[in-house]
């Protein structure tokens, strides 16, 4: 390291990683149902997915972090995302790709996904 | 990228609950469940929380759970990080809001509310062993700033106006002391790091090399550029491994990364840095026999003037810091002196760490702004004391300090008041006591110790110690007379006033801090020949109530030089001349028939 501007490059990056361990009450947070039902259902890729795409485009203040059993066990892999302020949107029935476009067009874009929520998997019933 | 952090503390108290036992059974378990790429264990400081060790943090949630054994790492695994199911009855009970049953920001607990970390900011937060944590919470930014930003005497002036003052124990302004070297004709000049911590009880600075080693590195490099140093010596007592190995890592690191050696980020500042092992003798604090220590000799001290800052180690200007006064300086650069000057009290900015032991419910690390009482450290942050006793007194500044009684329970802590009340700041050990606790006895231990460690190079300090440790001796064997009191207080005048270096001249603070604030207590040892607090064995008798005894004969079989004897179904007698005082009878009795007094 010759200069106090890789110095700072260096900073920024690893900041991007250690993010998580701040308390943060006023984070948006993707929450994942994590529970036996979520896991059977295939929850953990679409939880990787969330985490790494999060990651990838360096979103700040975004939290990504799962749950129990949220109840809805025919909906399986369920992700909620809470935005403070704003009353929380349930997607349901996922998987990685479905997660991905979720952190672009939801969280990135502020356009909730309406086809996966659970108003529309109700309504298609 | 991982998608939940584990922090597991790794500095020494919970390294000997077991933690490192924790984090390889927690690294088997989540490799078994597959979890390796999405799970990141990461080994920190201290967190501060030591009486509940092994302590462990799962983020994103921000769970901190306490007394972790291996057995729970397995629940911890399966339940909180394979199905999101956060482990309840693990939890630090503090950190549970009762009402929602929800789990709060640590800063929100009583332990941590009225902390303020500068010192220990990264310690539990980052892995110390990995320099890029550091630098991702502006580690090093302040070197930058620096040496592209600031002349020396920038450097200087900034750490006179935050009012800094040496957290090793004399409080003495860093600015200034920097000042002096700096003035000093050059090249050669030394920056020097006292990281030998000697107070019984004392673990801050120990604490900070553990859990944030950098920080000490980068402070020290700005010293030297301060003065114009280019070499600084840390020395290190040998007892503490997992500072050393941890700051060799760092050291090691800083090097790679171009941050230590020539040419600076491009400055044309060189610095290097080594680290001297020190074997534990408690005057190698001193700074002079530390200085002679580094230069290979035996550590003892020697006169000043002349002052190390004109002639130091190998006879060149010489600063030394304590390790904990370093880790406030790249705060203070890049935050502004305004910032830290905000903190404290008039005559004491910023904060101060302390070790908390002795008669309290969370024993640990604490951090708070000077001027913070007394009361608020050992009631709300310590939790009170234990059993329902009740508080007598908190001893600060180790071997030469001294006790604070429960009178001054709210004063203000700073390096003023608390030498107005005869006791000093020292490095920051706080032991509380409580009513079971006989103050001739703490003196005595302390005085013992000095004894110990007094290097014999001065008659007073050599001599002296052990003369007043001989009449404590004395007094707690009952054969103290009014007049050794006087010759207590003689002693230690002639001592505090004629002694070569420092552990001489406060030596018989302890002494004369109890004599002056439990001199009660002095008094029933020598005239009524009684120990108030039960402590001083020579003084004590145990005695068994004929009406409470009901002959069961426990205490006579555990008894370990059968000293009771009685029949069966019939009162037992206790032999004065055979009983050693162990008070196992008191604890084998069920009908609370034994009494000591």
């Amino acid at each position: 390291m010759k200069s106090l501007a890789e110095l700072k490059a260096l900073r920024d990056k690893a900041r991007g990683d250690m993010g998580m361990r701040e308390d943060a009450p006023d984070n948006t947070r993707i929450v994942v149902g994590m529970a036996t039902c979520g896991i059977a259902a295939g929850a953990r890729p679409v939880l990787n997915a969330f985490v790494n795409e999060v990651a990838k485009r360096g979103l700040k203040n975004v939290t990504v972090s799962q749950t129990g059993c949220i109840g809805i066990c025919q909906f399986e892999p369920v992700a909620e995302v809470f935005e403070p302020g704003k009353e929380k949107v349930t997607y349901v029935k996922l998987d990685a790709d479905k997660a991905q476009k979720i952190v672009v067009d939801h969280i990135v874009n502020g356009n909730v996904v309406t086809e996966y929520t659970i108003g529309a998997a109700n309504a298609a019933k | 990228m991982y998608r939940a952090h584990v922090l597991i503390c790794g500095g020494t108290g919970c390294t000997s609950s077991g933690s490192q036992k924790i984090q390889d059974t927690l690294a088997a378990e989540l490799k078994a469940n597959g979890l390796e790429e999405e799970v990141a264990i990461v080994r920190t400081g201290c967190f501060g929380l030591c009486e509940n060790g092994p302590v462990m943090i799962v983020y994103p949630e921000g769970s901190f759970y306490s007394r972790v054994t291996p057995e729970d790492v397995k629940e911890i695994v399966s339940e909180h990080l394979l199905k999101g199911r956060i482990v309840q009855r693990l939890l630090y009970k503090d950190s549970v809001d009762a009402e929602s049953n929800t789990i709060k920001s640590l800063d929100n607990t009583p332990f941590y509310k009225k902390q303020k970390r500068v010192a220990l900011r990264n310690c539990g937060i980052i892995n110390p062993e990995i320099i890029d944590e550091y630098i991702a919470y502006d580690g090093y930014q302040a070197l930058g700033k620096v040496l592209t930003e600031m002349t020396p005497d920038d450097v200087i002036n900034t750490l006179k106006a935050s009012g800094l003052r040496g957290r090793g124990g004399a409080g003495f302004p860093t600015g200034v002391k920097w000042s002096f070297a700096a003035v000093q004709p050059g090249p050669e000049k030394y920056v020097c790091c006292n990281a030998d911590e000697g107070d019984p009880g004392a673990f801050m600075d120990r604490s900070v090399l553990e859990g944030d080693p950098h920080v000490v590195i980068e402070a020290m490099i700005i010293a030297g550029y301060a003065i114009g140093a280019h070499q600084g010596y840390i020395y290190v007592r040998a007892e503490y491994p997992i500072a050393v190995k941890r700051l060799k890592i760092a050291i090691g690191q800083a090097k790679e990364y171009g941050l230590l050696g020539k040419d600076i980020l491009g400055s044309g500042f060189d610095f290097d840095l080594d680290i001297r092992l020190g074997a534990g003798a408690f005057v190698c604090g001193e700074e002079t026999a530390l200085m002679t220590s580094i230069e290979g000799k035996r550590g003892e001290p020697r006169p000043r003037p002349p002052f190390p800052a004109i002639k130091g180690l190998f006879g060149k200007p010489t600063i030394l810091n304590n390790v904990e006064t370093y880790a406030n300086i790249p705060q203070i650069i890049l935050k502004g002196p305004e910032w830290f000057a905000s903190m404290g009290t008039e005559k004491s900015k910023g904060t101060k760490v302390f070790a908390l032991g002795g008669k309290v419910k969370n024993t640990g690390l604490v951090e708070i702004p000077m001027g913070t009482t007394l009361r608020e450290i050992v009631e709300e942050i310590g939790g009170g004391i234990p059993n329902g006793k009740k508080f007598k007194a908190a001893q600060t500044g180790g071997p030469s300090g001294g006790c604070i009684p429960a009178e001054h329970f709210d004063i203000p802590i700073d390096y003023d008041n608390l030498i107005s009340i005869g006791s000093m700041m020292g490095s920051g050990g706080l032991i509380v006591m409580d009513e079971d606790n006989c103050m001739v006895d703490i003196a005595k231990f302390f005085l013992e110790f000095t004894v110990d460690e007094s290097c014999g190079k001065c008659t007073p300090c050599r001599i002296g110690t052990k003369r007043m440790y001989e009449i404590l001796d004395k007094i707690t064997k009952g054969q103290g007379t009014l007049e050794d009191l006087d010759k207590l207080e003689e002693l230690a005048k002639y001592i505090k006033a004629n002694s070569l270096c420092g552990l001489g001249q406060t030596a018989p603070n302890p002494v004369l801090s109890t004599l002056r604030y439990f001199r009660d207590e002095y008094i029933a040892h020598v005239v009524d020949k009684r120990c108030p607090a039960g402590v001083c064995k020579n003084l004590l008798s145990f005695t068994i109530d004929p009406d409470k005894c009901k002959g069961c004969t426990a205490c006579a079989r555990k008894c370990p030089v059968s000293a009771i004897s009685g029949t069966v179904k019939q009162p037992h007698v206790i032999d004065q001349s055979k009983c050693i005082k162990c008070g196992t009878c008191i604890d084998t009795c069920k009908f609370g028939a034994i009494s000591k007094k």
